[in-house]
């Protein structure tokens, strides 16, 4: 297994470095010049000077190089300086953002909180319906509960977030006014009935994007728990006299668990940068939406630093989930 | 669909051969079985999943309405009458009027046109990539390695970014050769098929390095067929099914990807609508008038879900081990 894990991440870092030059040349070829919006008073040589300040003068190899450079090697530095105070990356330059003039790690850093409250409720939320409900219509198949959780799950997965996002702002926000319907970032939480605030202003994109992933994840579950039910395992713990309670929610959901585990860790990635849409819906100014005002003001630097960390996010967690899927099911063996 | 099933002449749900059993009185049992495709089969029991029977009406009810719709509805969805802008439902206008005295009925036809035109083209497109990509992984020994660690990259790299950065690259130079609709067009068409061949690729590679093990494929290739001729002839009938349900399930994906493209602002420019767009360009106005982003986003709600309940079905009619039961 630690063989297998080894492995997997040697093969995970050419991998990594494909996708970072495949983004760097994507992004390379933007038709965005940060000099666009300079004065035409601006003499041609200042303008050549300026470009340079912005590491823009150089060959595309040095730059990427660069950008390698500044993302495995200062950027990290950096971080262990903001943690425990030491000094090892004074001085070098560090990637910034071109709209803002200030690191883009930092303005990551600050958009990380609002995403990660939102959408990661939004999945623990999702996992914690998804669960339930996939266990009793996979268990009452074809039951009226398991058509009405198979008919929702479809609706759930059919409609997109900008459109329930919009209906449960036309609904709730418009027309009832239970919830607001833009997120609040300044909002402090110190006392019960702010709490009680911070609470309602979650409560709209949280329920939109656990929507959809509760359907995703519980007909995963329920197809899981199919397959396990009629297993002769099954025949024989009930033939042993065991209670029902223990099969079902021992044996069986023990097995059905491990591919919807995987299936749980393969969608955690989108916690940090799936929720592009549903943030912009709600306002929510948090990394998705930071990607979409970076695209649309050119800023590259922004924009190749965020895409390249939702690759990282992305193989690491396949990684992740592999590992785990080796760690559950003895069956499966790597090595 | 004939080589790897043909053993299996379809037994059971055979009408003429439930005929022929049938005792009649003095004449001897005739046995009338008749050649019967395979497709009277899946036909079969696609018909008995209500679901996807109500989604396949429900699609082809909207694409009529969306294809005939202009001829039948002459109101010109572009033209602006300022006077009787922000109407509400009347028979004149039946979803009402936006704010610039536009038909939205008119514009809601037009938009999914493209909207619709947009996702059954970038599912051919991606089916055919995928397919292409699959079959020759799983033929070709050699290819298999490389093409599935690029299958591998792009499941890795983040789509939705990349899709985005894809249409600012490519936006203007597109615009510039082939003008700005048929531009954006062929842009967010390549865009989406470009980044979602991966799954149909996984799936028709996996049929096809278990269909190579077949007998008749090794008897084809013992009479010295060309390798194209197998694949045309004999590995591609029988990845058929698979190809088919991700079909279905890809034209779902290709327009809400459309349509979230266009809600953010970079599809299809204003004065061109799809059902994304139109939704974009309500949400300013939902407090006063909901219907305006309501109408749209249940149009492709709507043909999203019929598509994922024709997918479900086509699954289960194409699954051999479930029909006939």
């Amino acid at each position: 297994m630690l063989t297998f894990t080894f492995r997997r991440l040697l093969t995970a870092i050419p991998t990594l470095l494909f996708i970072s030059l495949v983004i760097f040349l994507l992004l390379d070829l933007a038709p965005g010049d940060p000099m666009a919006q300079m004065p035409l008073t601006v003499p041609d040589e200042v303008k050549a000077r300026m470009r340079e300040a912005l590491g823009l003068g150089e060959p595309i190899h040095i730059r990427y190089w660069k950008w390698l450079v500044q993302f495995f090697w200062v950027e990290p530095l950096h971080l262990l300086d903001a943690m425990f105070g030491t000094g090892f990356a004074e001085g070098s330059q560090r990637i910034l953002s071109w709209q803002t003039r200030s690191p883009v790690v930092d303005i990551v850093m600050q958009r990380m909180p609002q995403t990660l409250w939102v959408v990661g409720t939004a999945y623990v939320v999702a996992i914690l319906i998804a669960i339930p409900v996939g266990i009793y219509s996979a268990y009452r198949q074809y039951s009226v509960f398991d058509q009405a959780g198979t008919f929702i799950t479809m609706v759930g997965f059919s409609v997109p977030p900008f459109f329930s996002g919009v209906l449960v702002i036309i609904i709730f926000a418009a027309q009832l006014g239970w919830f607001p319907s833009i997120y609040d970032t300044r909002h402090v939480v110190d006392s019960w009935h702010d709490f009680g605030l911070q609470v309602r202003q979650m409560f709209l994109p949280v329920m939109v994007l656990a929507l959809q992933i509760t359907s995703q994840l519980s007909r995963f579950m329920r197809a899981s728990m199919l397959d396990n039910l009629n297993q002769d395992y099954v025949r024989t713990a009930r033939a042993k006299g065991l209670r029902e309670k223990t099969v079902v929610l021992v044996h069986v959901l023990r097995n059905s668990m491990i591919p919807v585990v995987t299936v749980i860790a393969l969608g955690v990635p989108s916690i940090f940068g799936g929720a592009i849409i549903t943030e912009q819906v709600f306002k929510v100014n948090g990394i998705g939406q930071l990607l979409i005002t970076a695209i649309q003001g050119n800023d590259l630097p922004m924009v190749q630093t965020l895409t390249f960390i939702f690759a990282v996010l992305i193989v690491l967690f396949n990684l992740i989930a592999d590992v785990l899927y080796g760690m559950l099911d003895p069956r499966i063996r790597y090595d | 669909m004939t080589d790897a099933h043909a053993p299996e002449t379809p037994v059971g749900v055979d009408r003429g051969t439930v005929a022929a059993s049938a005792p009649v009185a003095g004449a001897e049992p005739l046995l009338l079985t008749q050649a019967r495709s395979q497709w009277w089969d899946v036909w079969d029991q696609f018909r008995s999943h209500k679901g996807a029977m109500a989604g396949a009406v429900l699609f082809l009810l909207i694409l009529a309405v969306v294809v005939f719709g202009p001829y039948i509805w002459p109101l010109d969805p572009t033209e602006t009458a300022i006077r009787s802008r922000n109407q509400s439902l009347s028979w004149a206008h039946p979803l009402g009027t936006d704010q610039l005295g536009r038909d939205v009925f008119a514009r809601m036809i037009q938009g999914g046109r493209v909207s619709l035109a947009v996702g059954l083209t970038a599912m051919g497109l991606s089916l055919v990539l995928g397919t292409l990509i699959g079959v020759l992984a799983g033929y070709f020994r050699r290819l298999d390695g490389p093409l599935m660690r690029l299958t591998d990259l792009f499941l890795a790299l983040p789509l939705l970014p990349l899709l985005l950065v894809m249409v600012l690259l490519f936006r203007e130079p597109l615009t510039a050769a082939f003008g700005i609709e048929t531009g954006i067009f062929i842009l967010i068409v390549s865009a989406i098929g470009i980044t979602s061949w991966m799954q149909t690729a996984r799936i028709v590679r996996g049929d096809v390095l278990a269909l190579k093990e077949h007998e008749f494929v090794l008897a084809a290739r013992s009479i010295g067929t060309p390798a194209r001729r197998i694949v045309t002839r004999h590995v591609l009938p029988n990845v058929l099914s698979p190809i088919m349900v991700s079909a279905t399930l890809g034209i779902a994906t290709a327009i809400i990807t459309e349509s979230a493209l266009s809600f953010l602002g970079l599809g299809f420019p204003p004065d061109f609508p799809t059902w994304g767009r139109l939704l974009n360009d309500g949400v300013p106005y939902l407090e006063l008038y909901p219907g305006r982003a309501f109408w749209p986003g249940l149009a492709i709600s709507l043909v999203v879900l019929s598509i994922n309940y024709v997918g479900d079905g086509l699954r289960d009619a194409l699954d051999p081990r479930i029909r006939g039961r």
